[in-house]
C-alpha cells in the first residue's frame, strides 16, 4: 500500500507481479567508487537491472521514464548493516515492513538486521522466517543470526544452516559474548563459512548498572558510568582472537578513542577486521544529554568531544570502513520515563544519510566517494553480497541524493513507528530523493 | 523577596543569594520550632506530597513535620504503599496525584534526574529528596544552616567530607552549595569509593585522610553501606575504620573548635567512634532539628508563602 506523508515523502511498495519498465536517470553526478566512476552521465535500467552508464543515453531507452537528477548525486544503493527491526516479538515497536520503509525513506536499499529478537534468530527457521517476511518490502533485509543460542554466550548456534538460508553474519549484539573460550570458539568455526562474526564489544563487569558515558559529565548528573574501557577490553580481547584464530570480524558501533586506535594498530598488523560507527557517536557527546533527555541514551553511549574527534578521523584515515545507524526504536514508555530505566537505542534510519552529509560531506571531513564506500560499498563487501556498485547487469539499487535541501528532523514524519531520534528538531542539509529497488521506485520526495 | 530558583532540584547552579536567603528563612523558623505551640498559618490550605521510591526515616518525617509546622496538608506516598509495584510509570503516577489538586510534591527516588523529570510532568513545584547519586540538597542546607549558627558565617570554613563520596548525593550536594558559599571543600575516601573522574565537582579530592582533616573546621563523616564490601569496594570494616574512620585518637590532633557531622544514620564504631558522635564536638542532633527550619524555608519560599515579615507570626 503506498504510504505518504505531509511532508511529501512517499513509499511505494515494489510491485513484483510487473516487470519494472525501463528508466534512466539523467544529469546526475553518478558516483560510483567500486568501478572508479565520478562524473555526470546517465544510467540506463532495464528489466531491474543497470543496462548502461553513459553520457549518451543508449537509443533503446528513447521512450523509458526518465527522472531528472540534475545536481543530483546519483549513487549504489544504501546499505546500512546494523538494524534491529523487532519482528518477531516487538511489533509495537517495529515490524519488517514499517523499518524497510523507513530504510527506503532514508535512501537504504538494503539493511542488514540483528538477531536480539523475541525469539533470538538462533536458527534456521527463523532466519527463513525474516527472509520470508522481507520479501516484497521497500528494502532487501538480510538477517544476522546469533553467534551463541538464544545470545546467552553458552553455546553456538548452528552457523552452518543459518548461513545456507540466507544468514549473512553471525552476531550476539546487544549482548557480548562474555567468555573468551566460546568466543574463540565461534571465530574458529565461523571460518567454515566465509562470514564476518559482528563484535559487541562490552565488558559487563565495568558496564554493569551504568547508564551513560562515565566521565565529568556522569559524576555531575550523578548517573552511574559506563567507562570507555568497557568498551575498549572487548575490542582489544576480540581483535586478539582473531588475531589467534585468524577469523575475520567486524567491529559494530565504535565509539572510544581507544578502539579507534587499537583497530587502526591491528589493521596495520594485518588482522581480519573491519569496523563501524554510527552517526550519533561523531555528532554528539555525553554533554550533549543535557537534562537526562532519554533520546540520548544508547549503548555505547554518547562519548566525550575527544573520542568523537577520533572517531571522526578513523572515518577519514579508513579505519573504520562503514556507517551504521544501529536503528533501535522503542516505544515511547519505554523512552518517557526516568533516565536509568529508559531502553538502550535510538531511531537511526531515516536520519542517518542526512547527519553524514550534514556533519561530514558538508565540512569537507569525508569525500563523497567516502560516504558511498562507508554506506553501500563496504558493507556489501563485508557481508558477501553483489552490492554496492553500478556495474553493468547488477540490480538496479539506487539512491539519489539531493544535497542542497535543508530540513528539519521531525520524527512525527518518520516510517519508523519510532520516534526516539537524537536528532529532533536538527537542522540537517541533504536527503535521499528517491531509493530505487531492483528498478522501480520504491520512494520518492514529491514537492 | 523571592527565589531565583522555581524547584529546589538540586544546589549545583544555585546562586549565593538564594542559599542566603533560605538559611535567613531557616533561622527565623528555627525560633518558631522553640515556641510553645511551634506552628505558623503560612501553608494553609496547601497540599504537599511526599513521594518517596526509596526508603527513608529521618528525611521523610523531617518533610512531613516542617508541611505540618507551616499548617500545609502533607500526603505520604511510599512505593510498598503505592501502585508503584503494579507497573505504572512515573509520569503517570505524578499525573494521577496531580489530578487531585496538589501544589508541591517532594520527591525522593533511587534514579538521577527524577524530580527534574516530574517537572515536565506537572504544573506542582518540585522538592528533590534526594535523587539516585546526584543531589539531596536539603541536607545540604541544613548542614550549611548547622555551621552557620555555630561559626557565625561560612565563608573561608574548610570542611571535609569523608566516606563514599561515589554513592553520596550528600557529598555532591554540599560540594557545590557549600563552593558557592566560598567554602573550602575537600572530599576523601578510599579511591574506589571516589567518582574516577571529579573534576566536574569543582572541589579536590583525595584518599589521604591526614590531609583532608588538617585545617579542617567542620568533619562530615558519611555512612559507609555495608553491603559495599561484598561488591569490592573495601576489604573489611576494620580496614575502613582504620584509615577512614574518626575516633578519640584522629580527634585529638583536630582544631579545638573543629564540628563533627554526620546525615545519619550512623554506623556507630565505623565511621564514627560512640565517644565521637556523642562527644562535645558533635552537632549530629543540631542537624537534624535544622532540618525541619530548612525545609520549611524551603517549602515556605517555593511555596508561595506572601512575604518574609510573615513568617514569625
Amino acid at each position: 500500500m503506498i504510504s505518504k506523508k505531509p511532508n511529501g515523502a512517499v513509499i511505494y511498495p515494489p510491485d513484483c507481479s510487473k516487470p519494472a519498465e525501463p528508466l534512466v536517470i539523467k544529469g546526475g553526478r553518478v558516483i560510483d567508487p567500486a568501478n572508479r566512476i565520478d562524473d555526470t552521465l546517465a544510467v540506463a535500467i532495464k528489466d531491474g537491472r543497470i543496462a548502461a552508464v553513459s553520457r549518451e543515453v543508449p537509443k533503446e531507452f528513447d521512450k523509458a521514464k526518465v527522472i531528472d537528477a540534475k545536481g543530483r548525486w546519483v549513487v549504489p544503493g544504501l546499505m546500512d548493516m546494523h538494524v534491529h527491526l523487532r519482528e518477531p516479538g516487538r511489533e509495537d515497536k517495529e515490524t519488517i515492513e514499517t523499518g524497510t520503509q523507513a530504510a527506503a525513506a532514508g535512501g537504504f536499499t538494503a539493511v542488514a538486521c540483528m538477531p536480539n529478537t523475541n525469539p533470538v534468530l538462533d536458527e534456521e527457521a527463523k532466519i527463513r522466517y525474516v527472509i520470508q517476511r522481507g520479501e516484497g518490502c521497500a528494502s532487501r533485509v538480510f538477517p544476522i543470526g546469533a553467534i551463541t543460542k538464544g545470545s546467552e554466550g553458552e553455546e553456538l548456534a548452528p552457523m552452518g544452516e543459518m548461513v545456507r538460508v540466507g544468514a549473512r553474519a553471525v552476531s550476539d549484539d546487544g549482548k557480548a559474548v562474555a567468555k573468551s573460550g566460546i568466543m574463540r570458539n565461534a571465530l574458529n568455526y565461523s571460518k567454515s563459512f566465509s562470514i564476518p562474526v559482528i563484535c559487541h564489544c562490552e565488558d559487563t563487569g565495568l558496564s554493569q548498572k551504568g547508564n551513560m558515558n562515565e566521565g565529568v559529565v556522569s559524576t555531575r548528573m550523578g548517573v552511574r558510568g559506563i567507562p570507555a574501557i568497557a568498551e575498549e577490553i572487548g575490542v582489544a580481547r576480540d581483535l586478539l582472537l582473531a588475531e589467534y584464530t585468524g577469523a575475520r570480524i567486524h567491529i559494530a558501533h565504535v565509539s572510544t578513542a581507544g578502539s579507534v586506535r587499537m583497530i587502526r594498530e591491528a589493521k596495520a598488523r594485518g588482522v581480519n577486521v573491519t569496523a563501524e560507527t554510527c552517526p550519533h557517536y561523531f555528532t554528539l557527546i555525553d554533554a550533549d544529554i543535557g537534562m537526562y533527555d532519554t533520546n540520548k541514551k544508547m549503548n555505547p553511549p554518547l562519548r566525550t568531544a575527544h573520542d568523537r574527534q577520533a572517531v571522526i578521523e578513523g572515518l577519514s584515515d579508513g579505519t573504520i570502513d562503514v556507517i551504521a545507524s544501529d536503528h533501535a526504536p522503542h516505544v515511547s514508555e519505554e523512552k518517557d520515563v526516568e533516565f536509568d530505566a529508559a531502553a538502550f537505542g535510538v531511531a537511526g534510519l531515516e536520519t542517518s544519510l542526512g547527519v553524514v552529509l550534514t556533519f561530514l560531506v558538508d565540512k569537507n571531513l569525508l569525500m563523497p566517494a567516502d560516504v558511498v564506500e562507508k554506506m553501500s560499498l563496504n558493507p556489501n563487501k563485508i557481508l558477501g553480497l553483489p552490492g554496492g556498485t553500478l556495474t553493468v547487469g547488477k540490480a538496479a539499487d539506487i539512491t539519489i541524493i539531493d544535497l542542497k535541501a535543508s530540513w528539519i528532523v521531525d520524527s512525527r514524519h518518520f516510517f519508523s513507528k519510532a520516534r526516539n531520534t537524537a536528532f529532533e528538531g536538527f537542522p540537517l542539509k541533504g536527503y535521499a530523493c528517491c531509493t530505487i529497488l531492483d528498478g522501480r521506485v520504491v520512494f520518492e520526495r514529491l514537492s | 523577596m523571592a527565589l531565583r530558583i522555581r524547584h529546589l532540584l538540586g544546589l549545583d547552579g544555585v546562586s549565593r543569594e538564594d542559599i542566603v536567603q533560605i538559611l535567613d528563612v531557616a533561622d527565623s523558623f528555627h525560633e518558631v520550632l522553640e515556641r510553645e505551640i511551634p506552628v505558623v498559618p503560612t501553608l494553609r490550605g496547601k497540599t504537599v506530597v511526599n513521594l518517596f521510591y526509596e526508603s527513608s526515616t529521618r528525611t521523610r518525617i523531617s518533610f512531613e513535620l516542617a508541611e505540618k509546622r507551616l499548617s500545609a496538608s502533607p500526603v505520604n506516598f511510599s512505593v510498598s504503599t503505592s501502585s508503584v509495584s503494579k507497573g505504572e510509570t512515573l509520569r503517570d503516577t505524578i499525573k494521577n496525584i496531580e489530578a487531585m489538586k496538589i501544589d508541591m510534591v517532594v520527591v525522593r527516588h533511587g534514579a538521577a534526574g527524577v524530580p527534574y523529570f516530574l517537572t515536565q510532568c506537572t504544573d506542582a513545584v518540585i522538592v528533590n529528596a534526594g535523587d539516585g547519586l546526584h543531589e539531596h540538597p536539603t541536607q545540604a542546607l541544613l548542614d550549611m544552616m548547622t555551621i552557620r549558627r555555630k561559626f557565625g558565617r561560612l565563608e573561608g570554613l574548610k570542611v571535609a567530607i569523608v566516606g563514599d563520596i561515589f554513592h553520596s548525593r550528600v557529598a555532591r550536594s554540599n560540594a557545590w552549595g557549600m563552593k558557592t558559599m566560598g567554602m573550602k571543600v575537600v572530599l576523601c575516601g578510599p579511591p574506589t569509593l571516589l567518582p574516577q573522574h571529579p573534576e566536574s565537582l569543582g572541589v579536590p579530592v583525595t584518599d589521604d585522610l591526614d590531609e583532608a582533616l588538617g585545617k579542617a573546621d567542620v568533619v562530615m563523616l558519611l555512612r559507609l553501606q555495608l553491603e559495599r564490601q561484598s561488591s569490592g569496594t573495601f576489604p573489611s570494616i576494620r580496614e575502613y575504620r582504620e584509615r577512614f574512620g574518626l575516633d578519640l585518637e584522629k580527634l585529638s590532633k583536630l582544631q579545638d573548635n573543629v564540628l563533627i557531622m554526620h546525615p545519619g544514620p550512623i554506623n556507630r564504631g565505623i565511621e564514627l567512634a560512640s565517644n565521637v558522635a556523642d562527644g562535645p564536638h558533635s552537632v549530629i542532633l543540631e542537624q537534624v532539628t535544622n532540618g525541619v527550619a530548612v525545609r520549611m524555608a524551603v517549602l515556605f519560599l517555593l511555596g508561595g508563602g506572601e512575604n518574609e515579615k510573615e513568617v514569625v507570626i
